[in-house]
């Protein structure tokens, strides 16, 4: 196991060199000019190539890369060419408010997805399945943006119990923070439940057509246990891949949801970086997601062997 | 028996007991918050920039009025006034200028504005800003005299040096300290310390989300009461949230719910929800506001050709933009003057081919005259722009619709049009025909502002046209002794204007700022960079 995880950890290394090879040409070859849009609109061609040869970007190509890579080498990011930041710092001031949006939407999904799912499975063809069904195919159908203003009228508008937008930090008290999660997790929670409670009643189903589960009936063993304890754990592998891919996808940003909740987490900064051509922060982003993908993928791997003891790597 | 039920009473006292803590603890933060005076606004765009000279985006010029002081301001009538600046005096020749400098000017590190602070800030300025530029190439030489006075000499006696200085369109002429001054114009300044009436708060400053100033208590406001940006620069609230919220609905949901307390740029669709919340006013200046431009490329057939930029005139229709980017009639302007309505220099002199019904088949011979042939006419369209983008979609339709011109639309973001510009090279080798963007009313209100007026050749906006004679009309209007002279001479500018085409402008709408009149009052409604002082909050 041990020999596994260092030899996973490995793979990484070529893996990220890639993806930072990949950005960084991606990125220079698309259109685009930082320079001109930090002189303004009322800069001469002049004075776009002043702020152009100020900031590196005249040199050519092969010599920009050479210093991204000695940077990254060296375990650095690089600054913002806008904030004058450390990429690190932004990342840093960013990455509580995603990892509690992303948290705190994968508890409102699982808490309600898997017995949405396991109930569906288990009335398979009947009137209660078929209601979970419609919800999920609603929840994948509704834009996120769509729920949000809903979510907002309803709750912050006319009822005023929630905030209409911003994150508060847990450092000024875990009350405030969730009170400014609660609209975006369920708005964004919303396509999550739909596809975990699709995957469980999938997985359900397969797995209570089992021979097992109908000796376990058959043995007099409660609908409950039979459900959880039997079937609901040998459906688990494909219920956490799906739940592990949903944590990658909701760190590395849910750029709707952040914005239409004034969120300030790492999706907007990454489109904020993208519009404006701010290079530096879109490599250092996508080479820390590409990190979280790695490191996801991962330990959802190792949960198989705890989750299917039949899995030894 | 007795233990269980005290175990379970021990439980249920649990989420009391957490709600009455979380209780306390919001009234805590509430008391703490409810002795300071917060403003909350949301600005156009976020401060993403802290170097008001780095950039020249107007959010950097936003910035730069809260931290930083001007020698001189525009008051509400955009009349220049002393701000730092307590006398001055101009020699009989018109070429030497004496400024005094108010005593008791402090930065925020507690050390005194200086001349030295005002020279080094003014040559910084001055490497950057168009305005700037064009001050400086008439300089002979700026010293500091004493520590308070600073003497500005110049080579020609050029009119406008009092109205440079107190121009609040960016770049807007701000004294730094002197070690940030003598920093490279290219290069973004580390620390914001200014002499403003604000602080910047560095450590809460989360780009793309918050930028917070807190109130600067050892600022020395002038005497006179504020009007515009000049008069007493008098702070009433402790502290200023700049929240950014990308998203108009949730900008426009936020006030309604009293989250924030100004809205500097509501979206035009979401006036008449605001209008009808009680509580909500809406404010504009009559300068306030934004002009389209549909900008030609120069260089290139068939806009090279003078006729061809003059058949525009019988093609687009100025009242099809305004309907669609702002469909409230009082927001719209059916303007037709080069510098903008509701100025000083405002005339229409020369519109009348615009003015008059369409003609496309005048717009064809004209094109012809012009040597144009089929063919494919190259244009920016910037799909991601909240004006751009429609202003694009109609100017298509009508060029379409005059029926003979072959349009080759490429769609992309504003990212890639503002490098894409940027190429002389011909449409078909990556360069442009046409595209549309925008400026402030306040910044074509004069023809040194007007950047886009220029016909600089090489020197000028892109586009590059290229026309002396316009240019020796601006010239004699930064040289004109009073404004009577400078109307004359904006008239014959406009007219040249007309003829020679450095762009087709498409109107003028009004952006007008919303905020909760129940809860601030003091508001000073001014076009482009709001001030943020003398608003009180109840």
């Amino acid at each position: 196991m041990t020999a596994y995880v260092i030899r996973r950890l490995l793979a990484t290394i070529p893996v990220m060199a890639v993806v930072a090879l990949f950005v960084f040409f991606l990125l220079h070859l698309t259109p685009g000019d930082p320079a001109a849009v930090i002189a303004g609109d009322d800069a001469s061609p002049a004075e776009v190539e002043g702020v152009r040869r100020k900031l590196g970007l005249d040199r050519p190509m092969w010599e920009q890369f050479a210093i991204y890579t000695w940077n990254l080498l060296r375990g650095d990011l690089g600054t913002s060419i806008f904030s004058n930041l450390p990429v690190l710092t932004l990342v840093r001031q960013r990455l509580e408010p995603s990892l509690v949006l992303a948290v705190s939407t994968l508890v409102i999904a699982v808490v309600f997805a898997i017995p949405m799912g396991v109930v569906a499975a288990w009335k398979a063809r009947t009137a209660v399945d078929r209601i979970v069904m419609a919800f999920s195919v609603m929840g994948f159908a509704m834009p996120v943006f769509l729920i949000g203003y809903m979510l907002i009228y309803i709750f912050a508008i006319e009822l005023r119990w929630l905030p209409v937008q911003g994150y508060r930090p847990l450092a000024q008290g875990i009350v405030g923070t969730a009170r400014s999660i609660v609209l975006p997790a369920f708005a964004l929670g919303m396509v999550y439940m739909a596809l975990i409670a699709r995957i469980t009643r999938a997985s359900m189903l397969e797995v209570l057509s089992e021979d097992y589960i109908r000796t376990a009936h058959a043995k007099g063993v409660a609908t409950t246990g039979v459900l959880l304890r039997h079937a609901l754990k040998n459906a688990a592998v494909p219920i956490v891949t799906v739940i592990g891919i949903g944590l990658a996808l909701l760190i590395s940003g849910v750029v709707l949801t952040e914005t239409v909740f004034n969120i300030p987490g790492l999706g907007r900064l990454t489109v904020d970086a993208i519009l404006k051509r701010d290079y530096p922060i879109i490599q250092g982003l996508i080479i820390l997601f590409a990190g979280v993908k790695v490191l996801v993928n991962l330990m959802i791997d190792l949960s198989y062997t705890w989750l299917d003891p039949r899995i030894r790597y | 028996m007795n233990g269980t039920n005290d175990k379970r009473n021990g439980l249920r006292r649990v989420p009391a007991a957490l709600a009455a803590a979380a209780l306390l603890a919001g009234i805590a933060g509430g008391t703490a918050l409810a002795a300071e005076k917060v403003l909350r606004a949301t600005m156009h765009a976020d401060v993403r920039t802290v170097d008001p000279f780095w950039t020249t985006q107007t959010i950097a010029g936003i910035h730069g009025m809260m931290v930083y002081d001007t020698l001189f301001s525009s008051d509400h009538n955009l009349k220049a006034q002393p701000q730092m600046v307590e006398s001055w005096t101009v020699s009989p020749d018109r070429l030497t200028y004496t400024f005094v400098l108010r005593l008791g000017l402090k930065f925020h590190d507690g050390s005194p504005v200086t001349s030295k602070d005002v020279v080094a800030s003014m040559n910084r300025w001055g490497k950057r800003d168009g305005a700037g530029k064009q001050l400086f190439g008439y300089t002979a030489s700026l010293t500091a005299k004493d520590d308070k006075t600073f003497e500005w000499k110049l080579k020609e006696p050029y009119g406008l040096v009092i109205d440079t200085l107190a121009k609040t369109g960016t770049s807007i002429p701000f004294v730094m300290r002197e070690k940030e001054a003598m920093v490279d114009p290219m290069q973004q300044i580390q620390e914001i310390i200014g002499s403003g009436p604000f602080a910047f708060k560095r450590d809460e400053w989360v780009p793309g989300s918050k930028t917070v100033y807190v109130k600067f208590k050892d600022y020395a406001p002038r005497k006179e009461p504020a009007s515009g940006h000049a008069g007493g620069k008098v702070v009433k609230v402790d502290r200023v949230e700049f929240v950014w919220l990308p998203d108009p609905q949730t900008a426009q949901s936020a006030l309604v719910a009293g989250e924030i307390d100004y809205l500097e740029n509501p979206q035009p669709d979401f006036l008449p929800i605001l209008e009808s919340t009680p509580g909500i006013k809406i404010e504009s200046h009559p300068a306030m506001g934004t002009m389209g431009i549909v900008q030609l490329n120069h260089l290139h057939p068939p806009f090279n050709n003078v006729k061809a930029r003059q058949a525009m005139y019988y093609i687009l229709n100025n009242a099809d933009y305004l309907n669609t980017i702002a469909a409230n009639k009082d927001l719209q302007r059916l303007c037709f003057s080069y510098f903008g309505c509701g100025v000083e220099m405002e005339t229409d002199a020369g519109s009348e081919a615009y003015k008059a019904a369409k003609d496309y088949k005048k717009a064809e011979a004209l094109f012809k005259e012009a040597g144009y042939n089929g063919e494919p006419i190259t244009i920016l369209h910037a799909t991601d722009h909240q004006y751009i983008n429609p202003a694009n979609q109609v100017m298509i339709q009508q060029l379409r619709k005059a029926g003979f011109l072959k349009l080759d639309v490429q769609a992309m973001d504003w990212g890639s049009v503002v490098a894409r510009r940027a190429k002389k090279e011909a449409p078909a080798q990556g360069g442009w025909n046409i595209f549309i963007t925008g400026t402030t009313v306040l910044s074509s209100s004069t023809p040194i502002t007007h950047v886009s007026i220029g016909m600089g050749c090489e020197k000028a906006w892109f586009g590059w046209p290229c026309d002396a004679k316009l240019e020796e009309l601006r010239k004699a209007w930064a040289f004109a002794p009073d404004s009577a002279k400078r109307k004359e001479i904006a008239i014959e500018l406009s007219k040249r204007a007309y003829e020679q085409v450095p762009y087709v402008s498409f109107g003028q709408w009004v952006n007008p700022v919303a905020y909760r009149a129940d809860r601030i009052s003091g508001v000073l409604p001014v076009p482009s960079v709001p001030p943020m002082w003398n608003i009180e909050k109840k």
